[in-house]
């Protein structure tokens, strides 16, 4: 399987890629979904921008009182960071649940956040984190949260010519858990539920939810998560809220799961996450 | 465009097309025949090699992105003719049947091994998860990266 012929150019400055991408060049970064596509036709560019040596672009470093993660940072860079474990452990236990090891040791957070892939595990996270996103184009840099970022299926707000350089996660204090139901083969999620909850006096003061896989693109339950605060945490108050997590969605259904069988795994899904989070909440 | 490697210690410098994808470049123009092709979409692990100390899929990247990098196949991990310790657990614990996967098999054993000095079953199986074998010998194969990796503490 060749991908058809492209150019091929691998700047070592930042500025110099958004250049090469302000000229209609399309950007590689761990290459873990775009190769494939290329492989199979799906893609075509005739230009590549291989991101893979700008030493600018990989970082993973704490700044009052955030996480900031650069584009080429690699899963398994923020799976194994002693900073992202510590002190934003839910996207580090997303990280560790993407693909296999080969995977994670090329794929990056930026390249995965540009892609949107529906079935990617980090705009779970990344939506229950209330995180940011920092494109940057030829105008400058720019700052959405996670909620804009994602648009619709391998749809974000990232204009032509501009990439995504930095994520960055609040430190993070709740109780947190990722929850997916793994394609088989892929080990893409058909549904994936990160929960965060905040617990004080015996109550919930704080649920976040973040959905993927359900609907073509990544979502925060805030029916569910309002549902839940307040409450005790029960299980009641847990199954309660995680019963609202899919309602309204429109839901995608394909060969490996229906409709109605994806929210049915949300609900559920949700619910084991809520646990394991309130579990884990001081 | 000219690429330069190291891989199994050795010089290779070769002009290549962008679109080359690496496992190509490592049995057509390396005439490194070890690591296989299986299912050319990422799934299989067939084509496991180690990029600058990281066991990734050489199908899914160029060539190019990999000059300057140094490599190891599985051609590379006998010493001498004396196998590398994953190699002869895989033989003594009867980790393979037909082979086919076996290359790729003993390069992500490895990783687990290098990162992980007693990893469990449930760890092995983990950093697995990029390999298939169709011979469905798994649990052999765990067998052998849990002997590789006590004989490694030893």
């Amino acid at each position: 399987m060749f991908p058809q012929t492209f150019d091929y150019t691998a700047p070592t400055t930042l500025d110099e890629a958004v250049k090469l991408l302000g000229g209609g060049a399309k950007a590689l970064a761990g290459g873990m979904s775009l190769i494939p596509m290329m492989k199979l036709r799906l893609a075509s560019p005739e230009h590549l921008v291989d991101l893979g040596r700008i030493k600018e672009l990989n970082y993973i470093r704490e700044e009052s009182g955030a996480l900031h993660i650069g584009a080429t940072a690699t899963h398994y860079a923020v799976e194994s960071s002693p900073l992202v474990r510590t002190k934003c452990p839910l996207l580090a236990e997303t990280a560790a649940a993407i693909g296999d090891v080969q995977v994670r040791n090329m794929g990056t957070l930026g390249g995965a956040v540009a892609h949107a892939d529906p079935s990617a595990d980090y705009p779970a996270a990344l939506q229950a984190l209330e995180a940011k996103i920092v494109l940057r184009g030829a105008g400058g840099d720019r700052t959405v949260s996670a909620a804009e970022f994602f648009v619709d299926a391998f749809t974000t707000v990232l204009n032509e010519g501009e990439m995504v350089r930095e994520v960055i996660v609040p430190v993070d204090t709740s109780g947190v858990s990722y929850q997916k139901v793994p394609q088989p083969a892929s080990g893409f999620a058909m549904v994936g539920i990160a929960a965060r909850v905040k617990k004080a006096g015996g109550k919930v003061t704080e649920a976040r939810i973040g959905v993927t896989g359900l609907t073509n693109s990544s979502f925060r339950a805030t029916a569910a998560e309002k549902a839940l605060e307040g409450t005790n945490g029960s299980a009641a108050d847990i199954q309660k809220a995680a019963a609202l997590v899919a309602q309204g969605s429109d839901a995608n259904s394909d060969i490996h799961a229906s409709a109605d069988y994806r929210k049915h795994l949300a609900v559920v899904y949700t619910g084991r996450a809520l646990i394991a989070a309130m579990g884990r909440a001081q | 465009m000219k690429i330069h490697l190291t891989i199994n210690g050795k010089n290779y410098s070769h002009d290549v097309e962008p679109r080359l994808l690496l496992i190509h470049y490592l049995r057509e123009n390396a005439a490194l025949t070890g690591s296989h092709v299986g299912c050319e979409t990422s799934l299989c692990g067939a084509c496991t090699i180690e990029l600058d100390g990281k066991a990734v899929k050489s199908c899914t990247m160029f060539a190019v992105q990999a000059d300057g990098a140094k490599i190891t196949t599985i051609e590379g991990l006998a010493n001498d003719g004396k196998l590398h310790g994953v190699q002869e657990a895989f033989w003594n614990e009867h980790g393979l049947q037909c082979g086919f996967c076996t290359p790729g098999m003993i390069m992500a054993s490895k990783q687990i091994i290098d990162r992980n000095h007693a990893p469990s079953d449930a760890e092995i199986r983990h950093g697995l998860e990029g390999n298939l074998c169709r011979c469905t010998g798994y649990q052999h194969i765990v067998n052998a990266v849990k002997a590789a990796a006590a004989a490694a503490g030893k």
